[in-house]
């Protein structure tokens, strides 16, 4: 029901907005830019509904509608994870998306259709201000189709930076340096590895977060992974991530409740120091701050270790986008695309900034971090400020990829299968998501 | 059966050849009568269903479709996770149908014997049948959690360390089975009282002037005269094992990784992924499982009742 009511009213917004702008019909595209009290434009904004995107939708809104009188803007909310991929596929297809959304960019955003469902922005002034890693994430043929929400995060190490600096040890660079460290923190009984199968994508982190180091030994992985000439079972650098996941639990270094423990219980753990290391997203460590306000400074985050300290880097997430559906059209389209200019300028930047602590860098040039941020943020900057030392993780260089990678890493990280059968039964479930994109070479 | 019978008035017995016609003109109403009905049923039911085998048949993104013949079929029997739902499945629903007649009866045999509270113990075993699947599903994923959950925490008190229900994976499929065995059983005692009550008193006197225990009872009278009641829950409970999904899906998401995965999750993941053409030929294949198992067993059990 609330999907017609609200299709209804936006045909009534539509209609009066039409009615209004036909009195100027002539000065309408020279008003565009300018004549924000006109006529009054509503827009909806559909985000995905984590604590930390409503915050922060909530507040780029209100100061983006501060800065445009004329225009309001609606946040509205859909579930996250596979709900929200097909929420999203749905209402597109049957041309019933809200005026703007937000969606994951890189393998995700590909699997949109962009060419057919979204308006091209490469026209658009900020578009060439956009930062390189994050501008391909967001392309589809030769088209821009997203401006930047939020910041650049990473996949890799959480730690408790007091359990390190109690047992005197040092960030390890190497995989060697990693199990030597984890032989003292098992001494002084604590939990070395966290890991959490209760909420199974948070299993992946070995695998996903491995990637840096994937690209370092085999530079061209991705783009020969999307056209299917190497795999994760028989390509020796990319098989570690699956066998590092495998022998952190061979070794008996997770917590006991690893297999019911949730996303929660993982942080509370490495935040109380019951447990030393936590392979993880870096921008789940908002949900922390909140309840203990000590871990802005006591967690710091380290890329997950290689073979060769020389490569050592951080595999990271680029920031998600926003897009504009082609039923987007008239005076809602110029006010979307001043919405979502707004999120890529510095202003933006810094409403985002108010709304939530950032995870990274952002991916507008010309936007700045505050000198307050936490811990986790200055070592994500400081890997962004060596040379060579980040990649994007392979979501976002190649658009394969497998929906069933959470399901095989609890399997591997519970001793259920092997590495090396856990790594073919992912070549075998990229196939299906190839195939359905229609790749060359599957 | 005949479709032109609706009226109280039985056929008239005439001659077989002239039977329908003289049916349909003692018809008292037109045949447009049947225009809602069938349109609702055409567009909500008979559409979506030929569209289905017709999408089966197509890579389909909700964006665009692609016809590719039988290669959905194809890539669904390749599927690794297919032969560990299929067992699954067959375990689910074996361990459920069997465990629901063998409970049923005993429930049923004992909630028709002569104890005390024997209304309130029947509206108690019949009360989870009431209850909504997925919140009888979330309220035992959090009694089974291993550290947390009640069931351990009461087996710890007598110094008992009790398994992972939900996460070892030996264990996750035949917990929820268990815990569909909970919900379902009510019904099945309810149709094997049904059973037992309409047994004629005289068999069970004259079987106890012959001087018979009551286990020579429960076995030469109860347990053959009852036999409906057991066919009826056998099919009942055997679809329901079959086509089994909400618990599974409540309760463990098809894990861990795998191991509890039954036809239904895999298909359901697929549709998640967003192979839409997949999962749909998935599901024509649950279809043609699900219908091959049970019209024989139904025509068998039913036979031997007739012939009875």
């Amino acid at each position: 029901m609330t999907v017609n009511f609200s299709r209804s009213r936006a045909l009534a917004v539509t209609a009066g907005t039409l009615a209004l702008t036909a009195c100027s019909a002539g000065s309408l595209r020279a008003d565009a830019g300018g004549g924000s009290t006109a006529g009054a434009v509503s827009l909806t904004y559909l985000v995905d509904n984590g604590d930390a995107t409503v915050k922060l939708a909530n507040q780029v809104t209100k100061d983006f509608m501060a800065a445009n009188p004329g225009i309001t803007v609606k946040v509205d909310t859909r579930p996250g994870g596979t709900d929200g991929d097909n929420l999203i596929k749905t209402r597109l297809s049957t041309g019933d998306m809200s005026d703007m959304f937000l969606y994951n960019s890189g393998s995700l955003f590909q699997a949109l259709k962009p060419e057919t469902n979204l308006v091209p922005l490469s026209d658009q002034p900020w578009a060439n201000n956009l930062d390189a890693n994050f501008k391909t994430t967001v392309t589809s043929g030769d088209a821009v189709y997203g401006a930047p929400i939020g910041s650049f995060f990473a996949g890799a190490m959480l730690y408790n930076t007091k359990v390190y600096a109690t047992l005197g040890l040092k960030v390890p660079t190497t995989w060697a340096e990693f199990m030597a460290n984890n032989a003292k923190i098992k001494a002084a009984g604590i939990t070395l590895v966290i890991q959490t199968y209760g909420d199974t994508w948070t299993s992946q982190l070995f695998v996903l977060g491995d990637f840096h180091n994937v690209a370092a030994a085999e530079p061209s992985f991705a783009t020969e992974y999307t056209a299917n000439k190497i795999k994760y079972a028989t390509n020796p650098a990319a098989l570690e991530g699956f066998q590092r996941l495998e022998q952190v639990f061979k070794a008996g270094y997770l917590n006991k409740n690893f297999a019911s423990a949730k996303l929660n219980d993982g942080l509370k753990l490495l935040g109380d120091g019951t447990g030393a290391q936590y392979p993880m997203l870096t921008a789940v460590v908002q949900g922390l701050y909140d309840t203990d306000a000590a871990t802005k400074q006591s967690i710091g985050v380290f890329p997950i270790p290689g073979d060769d300290a020389a490569t050592n880097g951080l595999t990271v997430w680029a920031p998600n986008g926003v897009y504009i559906p082609k039923t987007t059209t008239g005076a809602k389209l110029d006010a979307a695309k001043k919405f979502v200019a707004f999120l890529a300028s510095p202003a933006g930047c810094t409403s985002q900034t108010t709304g939530v602590t950032p995870t990274g860098p952002y991916a507008v040039k010309g936007c700045t971090l505050p000198t307050d941020v936490p811990q986790v943020v200055k070592d994500t900057v400081s890997y962004f400020d060596k040379k060579d030392g980040t990649s994007p993780a392979l979501e976002f260089l190649s658009p394969v990829k497998g929906p069933s990678l959470e399901q095989i890493t609890v399997e591997v990280g519970s001793g259920i299968t092997s590495a090396a059968a856990g790594a073919a039964r992912y070549d075998e479930d990229v196939k299906k998501q190839a195939q359905q994109l229609g790749l060359a070479g599957w | 059966m005949h479709d032109g019978y609706h009226g109280k008035n039985p056929p008239p017995l005439v001659r077989p050849t002239t039977a329908p016609r003289a049916a349909r003109r003692r018809n008292p109403y037109p045949l447009w009568f049947l225009i809602p009905a069938a349109v609702i049923y055409t567009v909500l039911f008979l559409v979506p269903t030929f569209a289905s085998f017709y999408y089966s048949l197509t890579r389909w993104s909700l964006f665009d479709q692609q016809f590719i013949g039988l290669d959905n079929y194809i890539q669904f029997f390749r599927e690794p996770g297919l032969i560990g739902g299929l067992t699954n499945t067959l375990i689910y629903a074996v361990v459920t149908s069997g465990l629901k007649v063998v409970l049923g009866m005993a429930l049923g045999m004992l909630l028709t014997s002569q104890i005390i509270g024997r209304g309130l113990l029947r509206s108690v075993v019949f009360f989870p049948v009431l209850v909504s699947t997925i919140g009888v599903g979330l309220t035992f994923t959090v009694l089974m959690n291993p550290d947390q959950g009640l069931i351990n925490k009461t087996l710890a008190l007598v110094g008992i360390q009790g398994p992972g229900w939900l996460t070892d994976p030996s264990l996750a499929l035949l917990s929820v089975a268990f815990v569909d065995v909970w919900k379902g059983v009510g019904l099945a005692t309810v149709i094997y009282i049904a059973g037992i009550v309409s047994i004629p008193h005289e068999y069970l006197e004259a079987a106890k002037v012959d001087g018979a225990g009551r286990m020579a009872v429960f076995r030469h009278v109860v347990l053959p005269l009852a036999r409906p009641a057991t066919v009826t829950v056998v099919i009942l409970s055997l679809i329901g094992g079959l086509r089994s999904f909400d618990l599974i899906w409540a309760m463990t998401h098809g894990g861990p990784g795998f191991t509890s995965d039954v036809i239904a999750s895999v298909i359901y993941k697929q549709y998640q992924a967003g192979f839409y053409g997949l999962s749909t030929a998935g599901n024509v294949i649950l279809f043609v499982l699900v219908t091959a198992i049970i019209l024989p067993l139904f025509y068998l059990l039913n036979r031997k009742e007739v012939e009875q």
